[in-house]
């Protein structure tokens, strides 16, 4: 299994332990990652400019299709970004001619390259499959209650994605999360919208909804919330401390905890970046 | 609220149409997508099943200078959701570039862009970020990449 990682704009800069996780994560499995001068995926700046962000994402498109590579994100953003920019372009004619005349300066031009685009999740669970996992587990998490967390652009718009999972009740993050021993528990507002998007427009409303889950689960007793997405992350883990007195809970990236699962040391999934102590957690597994 | 037919904007309405398919119009106010939709609740006076209305109308001024057509989460559901298939984040977006090119760009997407055009990361890889990705063993990557600035610019 080889393909391109797609770090995006947050990861590499802002959320080191979701990138040093994935990739230990990848190599205990076997999985091969080949870095390629990959750009932003356009999502920050469709609000400007819905053509120059599918530009941007053809640009990168095309750079995995030269290498003959899938593209392998971490990011949810930029998977639904690839995603349905392949998927819009594929089909709305008009707009792939705009998009052209914005890469026609570069001296380029996009011609329906389509690589595989697979959130890292799906890599999990779709190529490397949940009974694989749970075989190669040395350190069974059984005995942890986990809350799991799986944001929206992980799985919508359904259509572009081609309809991978239910887009309002999907099962691989549950399924994943169990075959590393640990419990994935249902709780009210898990399929709710950490409010990410909306930060820099609106800090408060987007504060706001990321407590909506914050406070229920503070009650639930959960010993983490597991999340896929760097968005999310800065909501429920970096905000965490403006939004719960006490009552904290810890923020796993799930190949976090993937990795403390197939046996890894908890320097190497770079735990100690995560804002809220884990250090509950850890003496539970270690 | 009352519509005003002076404030109908055929013009407007037509370049809306050129977005994208004919069908993302095609919503008849079930009201399905404010039902669903997250960001409601915490802000009531944000309300998509009528900033589609008033984009479907032509309301152009009204609708291109509100601040709420910028609330959107993008979570997508009401998207999934819609029985006529409108596809309400996408409508949002369009809103949002129409609005741009007439001048209404707050102040937060005027930074996004300039930062993306200057340094073609949202976040850039500076030398003390650098430094920790090479002492957590992260590779090299490209510090600014110059189609993004290009694009973006």
């Amino acid at each position: 299994m080889r393909y391109a990682l797609f770090l995006g704009c947050t990861v590499p800069a802002r959320q080191m332990n979701y990138e040093q996780s994935a990739r230990a994560v990848a190599e205990a499995l076997d999985i091969e990652f080949v870095d390629l001068p990959f750009g932003c995926c356009g999502f920050p700046l469709e609000p400007i400019s819905r053509v120059k962000a599918f530009a941007m994402a053809a640009h990168n498109l095309m750079m995995a299709s030269e290498e003959h590579l899938d593209v392998v994100t971490l990011c949810s953003a930029c998977a639904e970004t690839l995603v349905k920019t392949r998927w819009l372009l594929s089909h709305e004619e008009n707009l792939l001619r705009r998009v052209n005349k914005e890469l026609n300066p570069l001296g380029v031009e996009y011609g329906g390259e389509a690589p595989r685009v697979l959130h890292i999740l799906r890599v999990l669970h779709d190529e490397v499959g949940v009974e694989n996992i749970r075989r190669r587990i040395e350190r069974p998490l059984s005995g942890l209650r986990v809350a799991v967390h799986y944001g929206c652009h992980y799985m919508r718009p359904s259509e572009a994605y081609g309809g991978f999972e239910d887009p309002e009740r999907p099962r691989s993050l549950d399924e994943l999360v169990e075959a590393t021993g640990a419990e994935s528990v249902d709780y009210p507002g898990k399929m709710d919208c950490c409010g990410g998007a909306l930060l820099a427009m609106s800090e408060d409303v987007a504060k706001e909804m990321a407590a909506k889950k914050l406070r229920r689960l503070s009650t639930l007793n959960v010993d983490a919330l597991i999340l896929i997405c760097p968005f999310c992350a800065i909501m429920y883990d970096r905000y965490q401390s403006l939004i719960l007195e006490e009552g904290r809970i810890p923020v796993l990236y799930y190949t976090q905890l993937l990795g403390l699962a197939l046996g890894l040391e908890p320097d190497a999934l770079g735990l100690d970046l995560n804002a809220v102590s884990v250090e509950d957690l850890l003496a539970k597994v270690m | 609220m009352i519509v005003d037919v002076e404030e109908i904007d055929s013009r407007f309405l037509r370049r809306l149409k050129s977005e994208f398919d004919e069908s993302y119009l095609s919503c008849f106010q079930c009201g399905v997508c404010s039902a669903s939709c997250p960001v409601i609740e915490i802000e009531g006076r944000f309300n998509p099943r009528r900033l589609v209305k008033m984009a479907r109308l032509g309301l152009k001024r009204l609708v291109l200078s509100s601040e709420y057509i910028w609330l959107c989460s993008m979570c997508l559901l009401c998207e999934e959701r819609c029985p006529q298939g409108v596809r309400i984040p996408e409508v949002m977006t369009a809103l949002r570039n129409l609005a741009v090119e007439e001048g209404y760009i707050p102040e937060p997407m005027r930074r996004i862009q300039r930062i993306l055009a200057e340094s073609g990361r949202l976040y850039p890889i500076d030398d003390f970020t650098a430094e920790e990705r090479a002492d957590r063993g992260l590779p090299e990557v490209e510090a600014e990449p110059e189609f993004v600035k290009r694009l973006a610019g």
